[in-house]
């Protein structure tokens, strides 16, 4: 059995995956019960100046059948008392020292105001910060959440004054809703924070009801732009880790990674590209704390099969995988293969091919099936059919390598070789 | 020498269940989806394959992936018209359709050795909406002047009319029963379609206007095919076919010998509870006549229903679901067994012998043909309904003058008759097929009917291929 538990700046877990600072953490009894399931931490919703919450505060994506594809909220942080939240902290921090608690922060916009919220949640009995920059909606009007993230210089200031008080580790937690979230990244870096997460959520409309032509969600006759997340958001969430755990300044403190976890494989993925601990929320939203059995024992599983006795063996590991455009080997090429004796004949990498790439699947007409096959010399390898491809493994992409040799595609400008002929 | 008088067969009788057993043997056999979720997680399996092999096993090429693909978008309107394009009959066809040799058999999940899309449920959830709210999905087409006059109001005869109506034509149809709807209400089992469904189908296919039925004329008795050539520009001839093929053996004018289409016919029109039916049936057939006739028999309360079929299950007409449906019944296959004599007692059916077969060689139906082997057994049994196929009306095509195949009515191309202006097309020309077939029958005579009396380059929508296949 592999070893998944988790030190995070010291923060110890049982395993990796911890709960995001969103509605399951915001009460005893939702953490305590996490905790029972088996989750490795939390990070305690966040704590700030007082709020007063909307209703209805949740819309989704639901797509091909599948309900909350994409999931939105417009909630704030908590509106519980400050008081009763730092309260149960304490309690259930008492019931379970082995798990990682985590609390999320969001003072007013001034030193004082952090440095008090500081002292009250480390008397609480919290093992780490998480400073929330990056909250998109209702906080931000007030030059609070992803108002701090958006600018790195205030975001430097903030974790400046964070500083200067905290004695626990600090997480600094990122908005994806910037062009890059490298400058703020940096920002809290070179201002001490301790390490970084990412991505908050991201600035959405999920749809619009065709008969009240009311935006989700409904407000009294009125809908806001509400924080995007699950599933839908994961591939922007693993681009911009990626770009932290590139960047040479940022990739100095361990990063914990969030957006559209669901799974043990999604968990993998993130650690993969740079992640020391997950956050999960809106799987757990869709389905409870019980999903939580799987990851632990899927994680556990992938780790023996490979080899990895604890989680350190693999993390970052697809980092330097993800290289620029201009270092790609050109001479790399592949072309589909359609296996005859698993294809189904639905035909939808032809029309595919045949409508929306490069025509080269060639179509031999049936009674009631068709067969498929595939223009060696048309294909350009770009994966389309395989992807439509109902069946698994019917269609792989087989290597026809155009030379030995590596070349790039500034050696090849550089050369003078040849264009594209078609 | 005095002739006995059969006394009445005290085994043949009604009112063998109760109200509620009726109501139970009798219920939908395919239930649709009770919920809009239901419909759209079978919509969403739908791979929407390109050039579909479900739409090309289709007889009228219904859009199938399209209207799926409809159903999933909530475009249930949509839908519906992308289903009554191709098929006008689609609600009745999605209850009685062979489809697991059709569109669902073909379905490449089978390839995939998963289940088939529930083409079927979703074709009936769409078309049942349809009907239910009376969405007007087509406009016709401005007059164009021109009088059509049709032979039957069965689904051949429905499909050419409205695809008529649609092109600006003016139809009257001339339907020897008091209703419409063909063999759809009168000769198909009771628990797939209901009386109600089929009127309310012929009242949905007429409601776009231009066509009129007139019910209670009879071709040869109150109509001369002669007569509606002066009074009409054409003539469609859909009368369908007769009543079942007699077995030529000994026996056969006893009392508890009956015709399936007789005995069907009865069971739509009549209170299931006054239907008469032996203790000890034995159904001669294998087709879909044969498995609803002998399925219904046990329904209405036989105590044993035999299914005798001379050739073996790899031959038989009907579907391996309907045979299915036999078997859950409760009825006793028999094959490679063919009437030899039945047998009686003061007039009543008593005994039926059967040739015990054989398999010999192919036979003009491409199928190996059964020989007598020279064995015989006998079923004790009280009464034999007859489903070995129907008679075309061989009497009433010659009394017309049509040129015909032994009876059933000669075309060229896919419907002109030896007749100027007349037109067939359906079980009258194909000697009896499925619901299906008749319709795409009907369309196919509309298109004729249209080149001749319109114009010979009139195109209509569904001689159009699909551009979802180029």
């Amino acid at each position: 059995m592999a070893d998944i538990s988790t030190d995070f700046l010291g923060i110890k877990s049982p395993n990796p995956f911890w709960l995001a600072s969103a509605p399951p953490t915001d009460k005893k009894i939702n953490v305590v019960r996490a905790f029972e399931a088996g989750w490795g931490g939390v990070v305690w919703k966040t704590l700030g100046s007082q709020v007063k919450n909307v209703s209805s505060r949740y819309s989704s994506v639901n797509y091909g059948g599948k309900r909350m594809m994409g999931f939105n909220n417009i909630e704030l942080i908590s509106d519980r008392p400050l008081e009763i939240n730092l309260r149960e902290i304490t309690e259930v921090v008492k019931m379970f020292p082995d798990r990682a608690m985590i609390v999320s922060l969001m003072a007013d916009n001034d030193r004082k105001s952090w440095h008090e919220l500081i002292m009250k949640a480390e008397d609480a009995g919290a093992m780490g910060f998480e400073l929330n920059f990056g909250c998109p909606h209702g906080m931000t009007e007030r030059g609070m959440g992803a108002a701090v993230g958006q600018d790195p210089e205030i975001a430097k200031m903030v974790v400046e004054w964070v500083m200067e008080k905290a004695t626990i580790p600090v997480i600094t937690k990122l908005t994806p809703n910037v062009h890059s979230v490298v400058p703020t990244g940096r920002g809290a870096v070179e201002a001490g924070t301790n390490a970084l997460s990412l991505i908050n959520t991201i600035q959405s409309v999920t749809g619009v009801d065709l008969d009240t032509l009311v935006p989700n969600p409904y407000v009294a006759g009125k809908s806001v732009f509400g924080g995007y997340c699950g599933p839908a958001v994961k591939p922007i969430a693993l681009k911009m880790l990626t770009t932290i755990a590139q960047d040479p300044v940022t990739n100095r403190v361990p990063i914990s990674g969030i957006g559209g976890v669901s799974t043990w494989k999604d968990a993998v993925e993130f650690m993969l590209l740079g992640a020391t601990s997950v956050q999960v929320c809106t799987a757990a939203m869709n389905h409870g704390f019980r999903i939580v059995e799987d990851m632990c024992e899927g994680l556990n599983n992938w780790m023996d099969e490979k080899g990895y006795q604890k989680t350190t063996d693999f993390i970052g590991k697809s980092v330097e995988k993800i290289t620029h455009w201009e270092d790609l080997d050109i001479n790399y090429h592949h072309i589909a293969n359609i296996d005859q004796s698993k294809c189904i004949h639905c035909g939808l990498c032809y029309i595919a091919c045949e409508d929306t790439s490069h025509q080269a699947i060639n179509v031999d007409r049936g009674q009631p099936y068709n067969n498929y096959t595939v223009k060696d010399e048309e294909c350009v390898g770009c994966n389309l059919c395989k992807l439509v491809c109902p069946v698994e493994d019917c269609i792989t992409m087989e290597e026809h390598r155009v030379a030995p040799e590596y070349v790039n595609w500034k050696d090849w400008q550089r050369e003078g070789r040849p264009l594209n002929d078609h | 020498m005095t002739i006995k008088k059969p006394t009445k067969n005290m085994s043949i009788k009604n009112n063998r269940l109760t109200t509620a057993e009726y109501q139970e043997n009798f219920a939908d056999i395919h239930p649709p989806f009770e919920t809009s979720d239901a419909a759209l997680v079978e919509a969403n399996r739908c791979l929407f394959c390109y050039d579909p092999p479900c739409m090309k096993s289709c007889p009228t090429s219904i859009n199938v992936p399209k209207f799926i693909k409809q159903i999933a978008t909530e475009n249930l309107k949509g839908s519906a018209h992308t289903i009554f394009s191709s098929n006008i009959m689609g609600a009745g066809c999605s209850k009685v359709c062979p489809v697991e040799k059709l569109c669902e058999g073909a379905c490449v999940y089978n390839l995939m050795h998963e289940e088939p899309i529930n083409i079927a449920r979703l074709q009936r959830y769409s078309t049942e909406k349809a009907m239910d709210n009376n969405w007007q999905l087509f406009d016709r087409k401005p007059s164009k002047g021109k009088r059509v006059a049709i032979v039957g109001a069965g689904p051949a005869g429905l499909s050419c009319a409205h695809t008529l109506s649609r092109e600006g034509i003016d139809v009257t149809i001339y339907e020897k029963e008091a209703k419409g709807g063909g063999l759809m209400t009168y000769g198909i089992a009771a628990y797939k379609v209901t009386p109600e469904f089929c009127e309310d189908e012929v009242n949905y296919i007429t409601s776009i206007g231009g066509i009129e039925i007139k019910y209670n004329h009879e071709l040869g008795k109150d109509i001369t095919i002669e007569q509606l050539q002066k009074d009409y520009d054409a003539v469609y001839l859909a009368f369908g076919v007769g009543m079942a093929r007699q077995l030529d053996i000994p026996g056969e004018h006893l009392f508890g010998v009956t015709d399936a289409i007789k005995f069907i016919y009865d069971l739509r029109d009549n209170d299931h509870s006054t239907i008469a039916v032996g203790d000890k049936v034995a159904v001669i057939g294998m087709g879909m006549t044969a498995i609803d006739a002998a399925t219904q028999a046990k329904r209405l309360g036989a105590s044993e229903v035999h299914l005798v079929y001379r050739r073996t299950q790899a031959e038989m007409p009907c579907t391996e679901k309907e045979l299915n449906i036999a078997k859950l019944d409760g009825c006793n296959i028999i094959w490679l067994a063919a009437p030899k004599e039945i047998i009686g007692n003061g007039g009543n059916v008593t005994q039926l012998v059967c040739d015990v077969m054989k398999l010999g060689e192919p036979d003009g139906s491409g199928r190996r043909s059964p020989i007598a082997s020279g064995e015989t057994f006998t079923l004790d049994v009280d009464m034999v309904i007859k489903a070995a196929g129907q008679m075309p009306f061989s009497d009433l095509v010659n009394e017309e003058s049509l040129e015909n195949n032994n009876g059933k009515v000669a075309v060229q191309g896919k419907s002109k008759t030896s007749l100027n202006n007349v037109f067939a097309g359906g079980d009258c020309v194909n000697g009896g097929r499925e619901v299906v077939d008749a319709v795409q029958a009907g369309k196919d005579g509309a298109a004729a009917i249209l080149k001749q009396i319109v114009s010979p380059d009139y195109i209509i929508e569904s001689e159009l291929k699909p551009t979802f296949n180029n």
